[in-house]
């Protein structure tokens, strides 16, 4: 009942996914969607394209295929800094299949890459057309028609990004929540922070309001405290078998607290 | 229903099979090859349990198209002893009452033996970062843990 | 690193060190299968034509079923046979019904009224899983949605819907008088009166899933002779047997069940949901089925330990002595029975924990909710209320002021005393695990504490004797939900009793024991010894000869039977009565080959069919 169709570019592949097809990158979303005979698509769109897998510098960015996996990312040099995102994600293996591009797409209990990814303030450059911010991406993911060529992120100064995976099983488990900070500075004072919280909505979102207190802040105590009261405006915390929304967002202030108040590597 | 061929090598011999299109590697395996060892747990990749090698990297079978795996080389339980000499990972799995159902036992080997063919000399840590996608309901982990160190330790000669 | 520690020196004389197996570390048998993933799980045999089975689920927790349409999934490919309600030849079960406990009240496939989400419609067979889930999504069913209930305490109350409607009062009925099961020792109300203090709590467990690696499932084929292999992952093979030929009208004889391997049950692989569809499915359509929980039916549907609420109170007098302890439980069985009564008699059994207290009440209540229905777990029907036992030991220590330990110590059960259920308590262990579980703790006690020993003091004056006891007869059958009773013990309008001290309660037999080491008694462990020739079974001398005191009401005395025992059900006669005379077995119908195919030569066999 499945079709699986198999190009040599993404475009030409992108063609075939737009109607009742499905992008196989990892597999680990869709094969699950296709154990569980989810409707929608009859078509498995691969393709073997090369540029799925670079990893290039563009100044202060960096662009990474969308079909660099997570060992990919945990392995190489250039993405030092996402390595303690990419390895909290599944057990090695599913880290050997699963894809960053498939992970924009991966819904609660799934997704913690993009949430560095939105903290990182990434664009997408995607076969739908032009490129794309992360954010406006996430709002209308599931309308989204296409195939995410690469994502293009910050490359943080050392010592500007953090990141916390909140579990509830060790060594690891799917997320309480996940909260990623990119802290840039200037003379001292935070200047345009980016904060993201996973499981906290229907999506990876931005935590705005707590942004905003940090700004122009030394990341002191007051100003951290400031963030953390803010916080509540920007998420909506929901119930799911590991934690209750009332639960997410008590703890949510103090997670973020611990994060921000972490010395700076 | 059409069919695709793949060929790739399971356990060191070449098979050849059609496969139904998007059928997992899980299901050619157990039903269509009759390598029985990897399980199926959960069809999501929360268990491990279909934990197999594919070019000596562990990845889930139930989560991995069939046609995918063409040209590679794929590594089973059903090829892990050389011949009737067990694994040194069998060994301590089996002296070290390192599996109680023994359902996860596939899945653990394979994830095991995919860390010690690249890092023989694993910490503890390394041990359970490296099932950490494997999921033992019988709460075996710390004999599992021990006994793949120790198996690490016969294969470099190191005491633990 | 884990380490067990053998402490030997404890109870040395009550044990043999020089066995050859117990005590010394062996290789299991089955363990070069496991590691070589050659173990036959169920899954594990092969068989050509093999048919999918997967199953219409309710997604309401309440709702009666207007209408099935099947139509248009019968026409979708792959499609062999949609199996409904009325396909199943007795479409009626209960579990424990096999050993007598229990009413019927669970359909395998349920045809009129859902009572919980995921309770199973229909069935579709079909050639690939994949055909069989996009067929099920093509049956239609109407339902009407019905209000449901999912607290157990809710459920009690005179205006809560009624989930099932073979115990319409939502409770399970005891002995076929109350709508719980009791437990009366002594006096707890004229305790409670005379007690320097009064220490309640309010404890409750979630359900849990047992989640095994290896989900529920079965794989059926038609065999040679007209019977059915059933390759199963069961936990209890001759209850998924049993089960089979009941729901099935099919002679036992004809199923040929083969377990065995069980990739991790933990209690959740004994009900037995998946041995007779497979059958039923190789039995229309003539091929293998295989009908397996994947994972999220498994969490789902697959029934857990139930959960359950526990009200505790203590009267304990300020040297920590507790004298009177009063429970009041209330198990969440889920829509049907399964082993949730079984559960409860279980857990009154366990009462008042391992601890001497001279006055114990309790009412516990098996209650029917539109949640899942719950079944069996590692220890399931101990396990709360152990947990709320101890956790309140704990509060009453804080009350107290006391340290924890030694409250336990205080209060152990000790060799030789009597229990709330009757029974006399031996190879008690409590006080010494306390003291050694204080000295790994680092937590130091008293002298008169860090010396005591469970054999000491034990079995003497009061602690040996079954006490005056109060009873009464609140909580009949459907009165609760006309009168809104109260839940607690002694609570609500009733009439209440004494029973003599030193009665034991009444054992009924159904039938005399084949052998005399079958008889149970309070003070015997293990074999009696050779018996003195095939003459009558020497009379019990351990029963009571107190007399009854003359009352107006029938005495009401319960006795649970304890954990340790056979499931049996606690058939407990309200007036002493002799015990009825056997009578022999005889069969209600002759035997007969049971269920035949439609329009199948009874001569054929399964093979050939196909």
């Amino acid at each position: 009942m499945i079709t699986v169709e198999k190009f040599n570019t993404v475009h030409e592949a992108a063609s075939s996914v737009a109607s009742r097809g499905r992008y196989y990158g990892g597999g680990t979303l869709v094969m699950r969607s296709i154990n569980y005979a989810e409707d929608g698509f009859d078509r498995l769109v691969l393709a073997s394209d090369p540029s799925l897998k670079e990893i290039r510098v563009d100044g202060n960015r960096l662009v990474l295929g969308a079909g660099l996996t997570m060992s990919d990312i945990a392995q190489s040099r250039e993405t030092e800094f996402l390595k303690p995102v990419a390895s909290v994600i599944g057990g090695p293996a599913i880290r050997n299949a699963a894809t960053i591009g498939g992970n924009l797409f991966a819904g609660h209990p799934y997704g913690d890459f993009a949430v560095a990814l939105l903290a990182l303030d990434a664009t997408l450059s995607t076969t739908a057309g032009d490129q794309q911010n992360l954010e406006q991406f996430l709002a209308g993911r599931e309308s989204f028609s296409g195939i995410v060529q690469s994502v293009s992120c910050k490359n943080p100064d050392r010592g500007t990004f953090r990141f916390k995976k909140v579990c509830r099983v060790k060594p690891k488990g799917i997320s309480v929540m996940s909260i990623a900070a990119w802290l840039p500075q200037s003379g001292g004072r935070i200047s345009n922070a980016r904060i993201a919280f996973g499981a906290m909505g229907p999506t990876p979102l931005r935590a705005k309001a707590a942004e905003q207190a940090l700004e122009g802040g030394s990341l002191d105590e007051a100003s951290i405290e400031r963030a953390a009261v803010a916080l509540s405006r920007d998420l909506q915390p929901f119930d799911d078998a590991i934690a209750s929304g009332w639960y997410r967002r008590e703890v949510a202030p103090v997670h973020l607290k611990r994060l921000l108040s972490e010395r700076a590597v | 229903m059409s069919k695709t061929p793949v060929q790739f090598s399971l356990n060191g011999s070449s098979k050849a099979i059609f496969v139904d299109g998007g059928a997992n590697l899980l299901e050619v395996l157990r039903r269509g090859l009759g390598d029985l060892t990897p399980k199926y747990g959960c069809g999501q990749g929360t268990c491990g349990t279909c934990t197999v090698l594919i070019d000596g990297e562990p990845r889930l079978s139930c989560l991995t198209l069939a046609e995918t795996v063409e040209g590679k080389s794929v590594n089973t339980v059903g090829g892990l002893a050389d011949g009737a000499d067990l694994h040194p990972l069998q060994n301590e799995f089996m002296e070290g009452f390192a599996a109680q159902c023994g359902y996860c036992t596939p899945g653990m080997l394979m994830s095991a033996k995919a860390l010690l063919d690249k890092n023989s000399n694993p910490s503890r840590e390394e041990v359970m970062e490296a099932i950490s996608g494997n999921i033992c309901r019988c709460t075996g982990y710390e004999s599992i843990i021990d006994a793949i160190l120790r198996a690490a330790g016969q294969r470099t000669g190191r005491a633990v | 690193m884990s380490s067990i520690e053998f402490r030997k020196d404890l109870f040395a004389d009550e044990r043999d060190d020089d066995l050859k197996e117990i005590g010394k570390p062996t290789i299991r048998q089955d363990i070069l299968g496991h590691v070589t993933g050659r173990s036959p799980y169920y899954d594990d045999h092969l068989f050509d034509g093999l048919l999918h089975l997967k199953c219409l689920r309710s997604p309401h927790h309440h709702a009666k079923i207007r209408s099935i349409d099947t139509g248009e999934a019968e026409r979708m490919p792959g499609v062999k046979r949609i199996i409904k309600p009325q396909d199943v030849p007795h479409n009626l079960n209960t579990l424990l019904s096999l050993i007598n406990f229990g009413r019927d009240d669970e359909a395998m496939l349920q045809g009129n009224k859902v009572s919980y989400i995921g309770e199973p419609v229909v069935a579709v067979v079909a050639e690939t899983e994949l055909q069989a889930r996009k067929a099920v999504k093509a049956v239609r069913v109407e339902y009407e949605v019905l209000p449901h209930v999912l607290d157990p305490e809710e459920a009690m109350k005179p205006e809560a819907p009624v989930v099932n409607e073979v115990y319409p009062n939502n409770t399970f009925d005891y002995h076929e008088l109350y709508d719980h099961q009791k437990l009366r020792f002594g006096d707890t109300e004229r305790a409670f009166q005379a007690a320097d203090n009064i220490v309640e709590g309010r404890y409750q467990l979630s359900p849990i899933e047992q989640a095994p690696t290896e989900t529920c499932g079965a794989i059926a084929a038609p065999e040679t002779n007209d019977r059915y292999v059933c390759y199963t992952g069961t936990q209890a093979l001759f209850f998924s047997l049993g089960t089979t030929a009941k729901l099935l009208d099919m002679a036992s004889s004809r199923l040929h069940f083969v377990g065995g391997t069980v990739g991790g049950g933990f209690g959740g692989k004994v009900d037995s949901l998946h041995e007779p569809l497979a059958v039923l499915g190789a039995h229309l359509t003539g091929q293998p089925v295989k009908y397996v929980f994947d994972r999220q039916e498994e969490m789902q549907v697959g029934a857990p330990r139930g959960a359950e609420r526990w009200y505790i109170k203590d009267g304990v007098m300020n040297d920590g002595q507790i004298v009177a302890r009063q429970f009041t439980g209330v198990f969440d069985a889920g829509a049907y029975s399964r082993l949730s009564p079984y559960a409860i008699i279980k857990a009154t059994g366990h009462l008042p924990g391992p601890y001497t207290i001279p006055n114990v009440s309790s009412n516990v209540y098996c209650v029917y909710t539109n949640r899942t229905p719950a079944t069996a777990m590692r220890g399931f029907g101990i396990t709360a209320v152990d947990f709320s036992i101890e956790a309140h030991m704990d509060k009453v220590a804080t009350h107290l002021g006391m340290n924890p330990i030694e409250l336990r110590i205080r209060n152990s059960y000790r060799d030789g005393d009597m229990k709330a259920h009757r029974r006399l308590a031996k190879n008690t262990a409590l006080i010494e695990c306390c003291q050694v579980a204080a000295q790994k703790a680092g937590v130091r006690l008293s002298p008169e504490f860090a010396n005591d020993s469970s054999l000491k003091g034990g079995g003497i004056g009061s602690r040996i004797e079954i006490p005056e006891t109060v009873t009464d007869d609140v909580g009949k059958i459907g009165d609760r939900r006309r009168s809104n009773t109260p839940i607690h013990p002694f609570e609500g309008a009733g009439h209440k009793g004494k029973v003599a001290a030193g009665t034991r309660g009444e054992q009924v037999i159904a039938a005399p024991a084949q052998d005399h080491e079958m008889v149970i008694e309070p003070g015997r462990d293990g074999y009696r010894g050779p018996s003195n020739g095939s003459g009558p079974l020497p009379p019990d001398e351990t029963q009571p000869s107190a007399p009854m005191e003359p009352q107006s009401q029938p005495p009401v005395v319960q006795t649970p039977l304890p954990a340790t025992q056979s499931p049996q059900p606690p058939q407990i006669a309200q007036t002493p009565t002799p015990a009825p005379q056997p009578e022999p077995y005889k069969p209600d119908k002759l035997f007969d080959r049971g269920l035949k195919r439609p329009g199948a030569s009874r001569f054929i066999s399964g093979s050939r069919r196909r």
